[in-house]
């Protein structure tokens, strides 16, 4: 299973202006991973299809604000 | 041809009174990644493109309309009620100046929407590569407007629509394999 946020670490310079801001995170959703989809794949019901935004529970990557984890190292 | 279904694709909620975050919005409405340029994008290439994802452009330029829909609902919703100092301090003075309270297909900076933001190569490789393209900004703008927003029913409408992205993404490279497959070649499993 693919992890669908990842994380780095960018240089840090003794003479940045604001305290550093890190690690910064970037979004890697199933698409990137899938490729074809496969026949035969496990569906949603109807109504929990429409609150996830796809039928496939295979397709479903959702997304949190990243800055809500984050806490500034002083 | 069309037909219309009176409501929207996924309903719309928005739970406090935040004219600003009306003013992100509108990047979805007018921008250059928005709904509108996904909408005209694929149903113009759909005349050009391999005839095997001719229908996927169709369906998928059909749905970024609702999104559209959706989007209008938000902005409308956030700033109906608003008096023009309320528009004002949310950065929309100038908005107000020039539209009112209606809606207009701009950018969250304020320019003005422009088919230049769109491409039709002619070329299926190229166009569904952007196509991809433009799912994947989209889907990007979907999470920066979610950074910014702590409106709890707004978010939950906006990861509808960010999930969307991501399935249209999904179907535009599975396009790609589609025609890029050698079909004369025969294949033994």
């Amino acid at each position: 299973m693919p992890t669908y946020r990842k994380w780095f670490y960018p240089f840090i310079s003794p003479f940045d202006p604001c305290p550093p801001l890190t690690p910064v995170s970037y979004e890697t959703p199933v698409q990137l991973y899938l490729g074809f989809q496969p026949a035969g794949m496990e569906q949603f019901s109807p109504v929990q299809a429409l609150a996830h935004g796809t039928l496939w529970p295979g397709l479903y990557t959702p997304y949190t604000n990243p800055y809500l984890e984050k806490r500034r190292e002083v | 041809m069309w037909y219309y279904e009176k409501k929207l694709q996924y309903p719309v909620r928005v739970s406090t009174c935040n004219p600003t975050l009306a003013k992100y919005l509108i990047e979805q409405y007018g921008g250059a990644d928005g709904e509108l340029a996904a909408a005209l994008r694929y149903l113009n290439q759909r005349y050009t493109i391999p005839d095997q994802v001719i229908g996927l452009l169709n369906d998928i330029g059909t749905e970024e309309f609702a999104h559209l829909e959706m989007i209008a609902t938000m902005v409308y919703k956030l700033t109906k009620d608003a008096t023009p100092e309320q528009l004002k301090a949310a950065g929309l003075g100038a908005h107000y100046v020039n539209h009112g309270k209606s809606l207009y297909f701009e950018n969250a900076g304020g320019e003005s929407f422009t088919v230049a933001h769109i491409q039709s190569k002619g070329d299926p490789v190229a166009d569904l590569y952007e196509d991809i393209a433009a799912e994947e900004k989209a889907r990007s703008t979907y999470q920066w407007i979610i950074n910014l927003s702590d409106d709890q029913g707004l978010n939950d409408s906006l990861g509808f629509l960010r999930e969307r992205e991501i399935v249209h993404s999904q179907r535009f490279r599975e396009a790609v394999e589609l025609i890029k497959e050698d079909r004369t070649e025969k294949k033994v499993f």
